[in-house]
């Protein structure tokens, strides 16, 4: 058998665009999940109601950027609210209370999308359609573009985490709860800044890819479990690790995808995360446990 | 369990199964019809309480048992003529105890939020291959075939009607409870308890864990696999959107309706989530997730114990 290297660059380029955007989605997952400990099932409806707000915003002014911003805000807002109403009565209960309050919120809003915007897939314009020459390929400057985006979104998030005082606040938080109240961290309000951050992250990243898909109710599914994938290979709460994992099994179903169809190469990343369950339970890319 | 409290607890078990005996001959066509879909989704939330309620492990894989029950009847109606009861209860089962048998050699390995995620991957991979494997499942459009008559073949066949389509539902299903209560009652089921109380714990006394926690997946994946059987018997069809992820939501949304860890809940839960839908739907349509998805989030928040405990409890008041 020959190996296409013409397919095999573009795929790595196509690998490595997606791979960027499911690490936008997954690490607000991780991030959630780090600091509440919520294993957030609601994750993907997020994502996709973002992509709807972005497709209403982008209908009345006709500025893809207002409606990436203004879809981070308000799905950001929504995700605040919605903490303070489910989750923090779940606080102290059972960790897995939470997957099912989580998992409730995600039937909600996903048939809420269905009544309020109908089956009927709706198209975000991309805001830059200019190509280049890939091989035989007219290669949208669009997709490099998100993959750029994304990597500024988190490198920001990164460094607001590392220097910005609501980010020590976070981290402080994530080290040592009962500590960081002590020092008078509002613990509370830190956890729901952190969901609200999470969402925001999923509702950019919904806005983002909604150019290369097209915007239904149905569109959070695959990316959750993707970035749950993507969470568990990374290692829980292991926001770098997170990165490296969504290339990773990016890369492996851009691959698995030139020879069989790309629902099908799904299942490459199935086998990647029940391997690394096995043989390293705690994640592909942190270091070894203590 | 004192004597007294036996005596109450056959009574009561005599009495239930009476009335939904009797239920065929009295209620209309529709609402016998529904009755019997209860009690095989009843099975299927039951099945999935031995994990949730008695070894503290939430399944969101339960949909690859159910739909490989569902399967393997349809193998066996298809494939075997003429077509033999017995056949497809065999062939339902024997699918799903071989799919329950990889899910639970991994998944076990795994706890809590890992375990919920690693069999929800694996439901999703059965739902992939069912969903492109065209040739043999028939994909998207699912299978059709006819249920085989009820009783011993050669000797003496009628055809299903209603009424003992509904008798049969009702015969396996309390079959089912007797001896999944059993089970839950045993030695074994003590210790599944105990994993579910304190793990570090039974571990420590000597048990081991993790055959254990195997065993119970087996255990849930097979009753899970025979309402997949039922439930294929009941419908003559088959089609991947049993295998897909929803379904076991929704066997969750059974159990935490209902109660965890009482068995007789996640009946009752069914019954309930059936009967919201089916008032709800009035209403909200195919939107009626809306409602009950807030019913539910309210339910895990407020009553955590479920139906079932909440009415134990304002009894002992």
């Amino acid at each position: 058998m020959t190996i296409p290297w013409d397919l095999f660059a573009i795929q790595t380029v196509n690998g490595i665009v997606t791979g960027m955007i499911l690490a936008l989605v997954a690490s607000g997952l991780t991030l959630i999940f780090g600091i509440l400990n919520v294993v957030n099932f609601a994750h993907g409806e997020l994502f996709m109601l973002g992509a709807y707000v972005g497709v209403l915003v982008l209908a009345t002014t006709g500025s893809f950027w207002l409606a990436l911003v203004a879809a981070t805000i308000i799905v950001a807002l929504l995700g605040a609210a919605l903490q303070i109403v489910t989750l923090r009565p779940l606080v102290g209960r059972d960790p897995m209370t939470t997957i099912l309050a989580t998992f409730g919120i995600s039937l909600v809003l996903q048939n809420y999308a269905l009544w309020q915007f109908g089956p009927v897939a709706r198209k975000i314009q991309e805001p830059i359609t200019g190509h280049f020459t890939l091989f035989y390929l007219d290669y949208p400057w669009y997709r490099l573009m998100i993959a750029l985006l994304s990597a500024a979104i988190i490198g920001g998030f990164w460094l607001f985490l590392k220097y910005g005082k609501y980010g020590i606040w976070i981290r402080a938080t994530t080290q040592d709860r009962v500590m960081a109240e002590a020092m008078g961290i509002p613990v509370p309000w830190v956890h729901t800044a952190v969901f609200a951050i999470g969402a925001g992250m999923a509702a950019a990243s919904g806005v983002l890819f909604g150019p290369l898909v097209g915007v239904d109710h149905a569109m959070g599914l695959p990316w959750v479990l993707k970035a749950f994938i993507v969470v568990v290979v990374g290692g829980m709460g292991n926001l770098g690790g997170s990165i490296a994992a969504a290339i990773f099994i990016s890369l492996l179903e851009a691959y698995a995808s030139i020879w069989v169809s790309p629902s099908q190469a799904v299942i490459v990343s199935f086998v990647v995360l029940i391997l690394t369950l096995l043989f390293r339970p705690t994640g592909l890319f942190v270091p070894t446990p203590k | 369990m004192t004597e007294r409290h036996s005596t109450v607890f056959w009574s009561g078990f005599a009495v239930i199964l009476a009335l939904l005996i009797a239920a065929p001959l009295v209620l209309p066509p529709f609402w016998g019809r529904f009755l019997t879909e209860i009690l095989i989704w009843g099975l299927l939330a039951m099945s999935s309480d031995i994990l949730i309620g008695y070894t503290g492990m939430i399944s969101f894989g339960h949909s690859a048992f159910f739909g490989l029950g569902i399967y393997g009847t349809a193998a066996a109606l298809l494939l075997v003529d003429p077509p033999n009861l017995f056949l497809a209860i065999l062939f339902g089962l024997v699918a799903s105890g071989l799919v329950a048998v990889v899910v639970a050699y991994f998944s076990t390995r795994l706890r809590d939020i890992y375990f919920a995620i690693t069999t929800l991957i694996f439901s999703q991979i059965f739902y992939v291959v069912i969903f492109t494997w065209t040739s043999v499942t028939g994909g998207e459009n699912g299978l059709a075939f006819t249920r085989p008559g009820l009783g011993i073949p050669g000797l003496y066949v009628v055809r299903f009607t209603a009424e003992t389509m509904h008798w049969f539902v009702l015969a396996v299903v309390a079959g089912s409870y007797l001896l999944l209560r059993r089970i839950t009652q045993s030695p074994f089921g003590t210790v599944l308890q105990s994993i579910r109380e304190n793990e570090a714990r039974t571990r420590a006394i000597g048990y081991h864990v993790e055959h254990y926690k195997i065993v119970s997946v087996m255990i849930s994946g097979l009753f899970a696999g025979l309402a997949g059987v039922l439930y294929a018997l009941q419908n003559q069809f088959a089609a991947p959107d049993f295998v897909f992820f929803l379904v076991s939501g929704e066997t969750v949304i059974f159990n935490v309706m209902g109660g965890i860890g009482t068995l007789v809940g996640p009946i009752v839960g069914a019954g309930f989530f059936l009967l919201l839908r089916e008032a709800l739907s009035r209403f909200f349509t195919e939107y009626y997730l809306i409602p009950v998805g807030i019913i539910f989030i309210a339910m895990v928040i407020f009553m955590p114990q479920g139906l079932l405990g909440f009415m134990r409890r304002w009894l002992n008041r």
